[in-house]
């Protein structure tokens, strides 16, 4: 770790941490170092940002949480359990929102469920929920190839929703809709954290982005792998969502991220 | 194709051909070619016989039985081989092997095992047809986006439930050529295997229109089954010209 920078002072208690990371490494078949000796813990309720360049390793990071890669050393914990392989307390919602194309909007959306043996009827009551939750209503037969990137994206966090877990992994969500799709769903995102009460985890390599939704902004620095900062924007969020890209808080942390990630770019 | 300013339909090659095999067969010129109207009326003589009946009976049974186990064991078998290395490794290739071998040669060998009945029929068939299903199912499983396999992992999936509702589903394009190219190959297996064995279905016919010389019964028993292979050729690529829409959004 080269520097660690708190715009907040760490006075207040910090939340337990509903994951933590211990010492994880991944070295890729080849000899690559993707990851170094990464320790973290990200606080429940909140929404931790892992943010940098390509190369990273954010999103192997990411899919260890999720038990969907096998770390080649150190641990992970989810609600003080051990976790290798996926389970019912992490959702995960994909770049590329990994849709079944077969399947109508209902289904996609239920599918977590239906794997769990929730019968039908059930299973499509909590979905018809979550795909009003993320304003899908009238879409409920449609199937994926009708509709946009960013109606793809809304099936793809209603399907993570619906199972309830405790933890989303959010692998570069918006980085396949376009920019203006992207706002809306950074507001709604903001909304949902809010209002949801789960921990998100966020891997993207926007740090507009990064800013504007997180609570806490971990900067990974690549070849190898690791943590260089732990950034806490404390930007007030009350005075309204069309606020905060003005806010100097949110512009001089955007400005002091690049500085930090700049001089890992050739 | 236009000649001489009038539209001529695609079908009108067969008419000439046809014409051409009347001709030759009323000239007499060989034995072995009766003219079309002959063989044609006695298609028509033949086809509701009771012993015609009851070849084409056996002949779509063991037909649909070795199709039906071809496709229930070489399906999972190519997700198998495209789900774990070590399977692959392990049958990769013998499945390429049998692929190009001439497998009317081990025709005699599944006689000797298992007589001359309708089970060497029905293995003859499953022979003959699964080992391109087996390669295209691997080939559509390995064509499957990671995401969507990411996607049942994380939700929980089992083995079997990621086969039941994400591999085959997701591989169904390449499995449904799979399967109209090995329908195909166990046409000619039904064939090969009757012809063989020559002591049911339309092998016993053919063994008998060969050996009696009845030319007409001949040709028109071959029409029975080239029509048949047609058939069944182009209802499995309507089938899966169907499924191909979403093919292309898999990615």
């Amino acid at each position: 770790m080269s520097t660690v920078s708190n715009l907040k002072p760490t006075a207040e208690p910090a939340p337990a941490p509903m994951v933590s990371v211990r010492g994880i490494s991944k070295i890729y078949p080849g000899g690559v170092e993707a990851l170094s000796n990464i320790d973290l813990d990200f606080p429940e309720g909140e929404l931790t940002s892992l943010l940098g360049p390509s190369g990273c390793g954010k999103t192997t990071l990411l899919k260890i949480i999720a038990g969907l890669l096998p770390a080649t050393s150190g641990t992970v914990e989810v609600d003080g359990r051990p976790v290798t392989k996926p389970g019912p307390e992490r959702a995960f919602v994909f770049q590329d929102f990994a849709l079944m194309p077969w399947a109508t909007v209902l289904r996609n959306v239920a599918f977590g469920l239906e794997l769990r043996g929730m019968p039908k009827a059930e299973r499509e009551a909590i979905a018809q929920t979550y795909i009003e939750v993320v304003g899908l209503q009238g879409f409920e037969h449609t199937y994926p190839h009708a509709l946009s990137g960013g109606m793809r994206q809304r099936v793809g966090l209603a399907r993570a929703l619906a199972v309830d877990a405790k933890v989303l992994l959010m692998d570069e969500p918006f980085s396949a809709v376009d920019e203006q799709t992207r706002r809306k769903f950074q507001e709604d995102l903001l909304e949902l954290v809010a209002k949801e009460r789960k921990t998100f985890l966020f891997v993207t390599h926007s740090i507009e982005e990064a800013v504007y939704v997180s609570d806490r902004i971990v900067l990974l620095a690549p070849r190898p792998g690791r943590v260089t900062a732990i950034v806490e924007p404390d930007i007030p969020r009350e005075a309204g969502l069309d606020r905060i890209r003005r806010d100097p808080v949110y512009l001089d942390t955007v400005e002091e991220i690049w500085h930090g990630l700049k001089r890992y770019l050739e | 194709m236009r000649i001489a300013g009038y539209r001529i339909p695609l079908f009108a090659s067969l008419i000439v051909w046809a014409i051409i095999w009347e001709v030759t067969g009323r000239l007499g010129a060989t034995l072995v070619m009766p003219p079309l109207s002959a063989v044609v009326a006695r298609m028509i003589e033949i086809v509701p016989t009771p012993t015609f009946l009851a070849a084409l009976w056996i002949t779509g049974r063991t037909f649909l039985t070795g199709v039906l186990i071809a496709v229930v064991i070489g399906v999972p078998m190519g997700v198998i081989m495209a789900r774990s290395v070590i399977m692959d490794r392990l049958l990769l290739p013998w499945v390429n092997l049998f692929l190009s071998a001439p497998l009317t040669a081990l025709v005699p060998v599944i006689m000797v095992l298992f007589g001359f009945g309708e089970t060497t029929i029905i293995l003859t068939v499953v022979l003959f047809a699964i080992w391109i299903i087996v390669l295209n199912a691997r080939a559509g499983v390995h064509a499957i986006s990671p995401s969507l396999v990411d996607m049942a992992a994380s939700f929980g999936a089992t083995h079997w439930q990621a086969f039941r509702h994400i591999y085959v589903w997701a591989a169904l394009p390449e499995i449904l050529s799979g399967v109209r190219l090995g329908v195909i190959r166990a046409v000619k297996g039904v064939v090969i295997g009757q012809l063989l064995v020559s002591v049911v279905g339309f092998g016993r016919l053919f063994e008998l229109y060969s050996s009696r010389f009845l030319m007409e019964h001949f040709w028109a028993l071959l029409f029975v089954l080239f029509a048949f292979a047609f058939a069944i050729n182009e209802g499995l690529a309507w089938l899966e010209r169907k499924v191909e829409y979403y093919a292309a959004s898999r990615s």
